[in-house]
């Protein structure tokens, strides 16, 4: 699998990214390469093989459903962002 | 370590850091941050201790924390622009169990943005470099870190460990460095990469204080379902002579020779000892790099797609709405390598390349445990050089993606597999530059592993 401007446009655009041209051309070299290299998995035999996605030894970790004090409070969290009105966040428009 | 008493005190221990730090920071670049308010809280503990009242047991000890552990001292970057400004009013679990038991934070460290690197230097504050060889890098992604304690600013510092970020910065600056069992230390308040990899863990200037530092902070923690209930220091650590595997594929001509002598020299001294010693075949590891790089760029697609401008941190000023407003901040706010990753996270997610890529890495994964389960059955710990190289050049590999993933290559397959792994300093090259072995343990066997080299520091 190769990846060419076409596709990295469409990448950028999956991943939210504003990208200049000279930043698109570098990409494409350089995931190109990525993908290259981890293309060798292709080698591996896994048939019958069942996928591991984490390593974390239990399921289910229970607590009771109960408000517990919080380190940080509604104002603390809305001081992060740039403008507040009525506790709202304000963003430009949408469209 | 030195912990502050009647006859030392707080302020005088975080004095002494704080001038070090301000002294190396031009030149090696190892704080993002550095906390001249430490102070207040020194004079606090020497209050407590001339009242005769309980300090714990790291009262007055400075210490470094990753820039990317949360905590309202400093803001917390994670060393790209896009979280400039950010000052998290909550703090990560483990910052908090080391306070509570008096150590202080004197600084935030360097570290490849996000902790995408293995070499410091893909940092938004440009790169930290090696406590030995100021042209050479410090390794990474928790560089800052092995620098500060490596030049005696702090005796101990804070990293993370997704495939190596900790233990290959320790081998580059001659210190100790652990990665834990996956789940043994809290990872709230730590700035997520690769969920399913990522730990905490502690760089130190010997295995006795790791020890220590584990006591602290392992265990269960309510705010992080993926910790493991309190087992450190619970289970039985046998005594005696042991078997330790090597690994034979690791010893090929793609590792500097320097490398392989210092692991020969190891195996010898071992045997001395009289510790058995015995070859592993363990062929799936060869894979565990592309399954890597496959894993971490995929959930690192996920995480960092929280950062949005609207929240915290950056915010792009030259929006007209808001998709642009995300695109450009986003474009602007997070560095190449992030870019690569995030990207190449979206492809083999994507569908039509899903199978082909990451649930083939998942299932890589699957064979790497089973080869970690095998050896395990044969010897007690496994000894294996961190990284093919001692310290890289600066700008050396940081142009080339792959040249730089594959210093990663006897890294990651820990990481994978969820098992502890630890950097013991192994001597020097003819130039002076520092060499680490790693030894690895089965999942749990943590304490062991740090008891183990402290006998070997001893041989």
């Amino acid at each position: 699998m190769e990846v060419n401007q076409e596709t990295i446009g469409h990448l950028a655009k999956l991943s939210n990214f504003a990208l200049s041209p000279e930043q698109s051309v570098a990409l494409e070299g350089d995931l190109n390469s990525i993908i290259s290299y981890i293309s060798q998995l292709d080698e591996l035999d896994t048939d019958g093989v069942e996928p591991t996605y984490q390593v974390f030894e239990m399921e289910n970790v229970w607590r009771p459903d109960e408000i517990q004090p919080q380190e940080a409070d509604r104002e603390q969290l809305l001081a992060l962002t740039k403008e507040v009105r009525d506790y709202q966040i304000k963003v430009p428009k949408v469209l | 370590m030195k912990t502050a008493s009647k006859e030392v005190s707080a302020v005088s221990l975080v004095q002494e850091a704080l001038e070090k730090a301000h002294r190396y920071q031009d030149d090696y670049r190892i704080f993002t941050w550095i906390n001249d308010a430490a102070i207040e809280r020194a004079k606090e503990i020497d209050a407590r201790i001339a009242n005769g009242e309980g300090v714990g047991c790291l009262a007055g000890v400075p210490f470094a924390i990753k820039d990317n552990f949360l905590c309202p001292a400093g803001e917390t970057t994670a060393s790209a622009l896009i979280l400039n400004g950010f000052t998290s009013p909550v703090t990560a679990t483990a910052v908090k169990r080391l306070e509570a038991e008096g150590a202080i934070v004197i600084g935030r460290t360097n570290l490849d943005a996000f902790a995408h690197g293995s070499s410091t230097e893909n940092s938004y504050y440009g790169p930290t470099k090696n406590s030995k060889d100021l042209g050479r890098v410090a390794g990474g992604s928790s560089g800052g870190s092995a620098v500060a304690v490596a030049l005696g600013i702090v005796p101990f510092a804070t990293g993370t460990d997704t495939g190596g970020s900790i233990r290959q910065p320790a081998s580059f600056n001659g210190v100790y460095g652990i990665k834990p069992t996956y789940g043994t230390i809290s990872r709230y308040g730590v700035v997520a990469m690769t969920s399913s990899l990522d730990c905490v863990g502690f760089f130190a200037k010997d295995a006795a204080d790791l020890d220590l530092l584990m006591q602290v902070c392992a265990g269960r923690d309510s705010y992080d379902m993926t910790t493991l209930p309190d087992y450190y220091g619970q289970e039985p650590v046998k005594d005696g002579t042991k078997k330790i595997g090597i690994i034979k594929d690791f010893d090929n001509d793609a590792v500097a020779p320097e490398i392989r002598d210092a692991l020969k020299r190891k195996v010898e001294l071992l045997q001395n000892k009289g510790h058995e010693i015995i070859e592993l075949e363990m062929p799936a590891l060869k894979y565990a790099l592309a399954a890597y790089y496959i894993i971490t760029p995929a959930e690192v697609s996920s995480n960092l797609s929280r950062h949005d401008g609207i929240r915290y941190g950056y915010r792009s000023e030259k929006s007209e709405h808001l998709g642009e407003l995300y695109e450009n901040t986003r474009g602007e706010g997070f560095m190449p390598e992030n870019k690569r990753r995030i990207m190449i996270g979206n492809f083999v997610l994507s569908s039509g390349f899903y199978d082909a890529y990451y649930l083939k890495a998942a299932k890589a994964r699957t064979l790497i445990i089973k080869e970690y389960n095998k050896a395990f059955a044969q010897c007690d710990f496994i000894l294996t050089p961190v990284s093919p190289n001692p310290a890289f050049k600066l700008g050396e590999k940081v142009n080339d993606p792959v040249a730089m993933y594959l210093e990663d290559v006897m890294s990651v397959s820990l990481n994978l597999a969820g098992v502890p792994g630890l950097t013991i300093p192994a001597g020097q090259t003819a130039e002076g530059l520092d060499l680490g072995l790693q030894l690895v343990g089965p999942r749990r066997s943590d304490q062991g592993l740090i008891k183990f080299a402290t006998e070997m520091e001893e041989a």
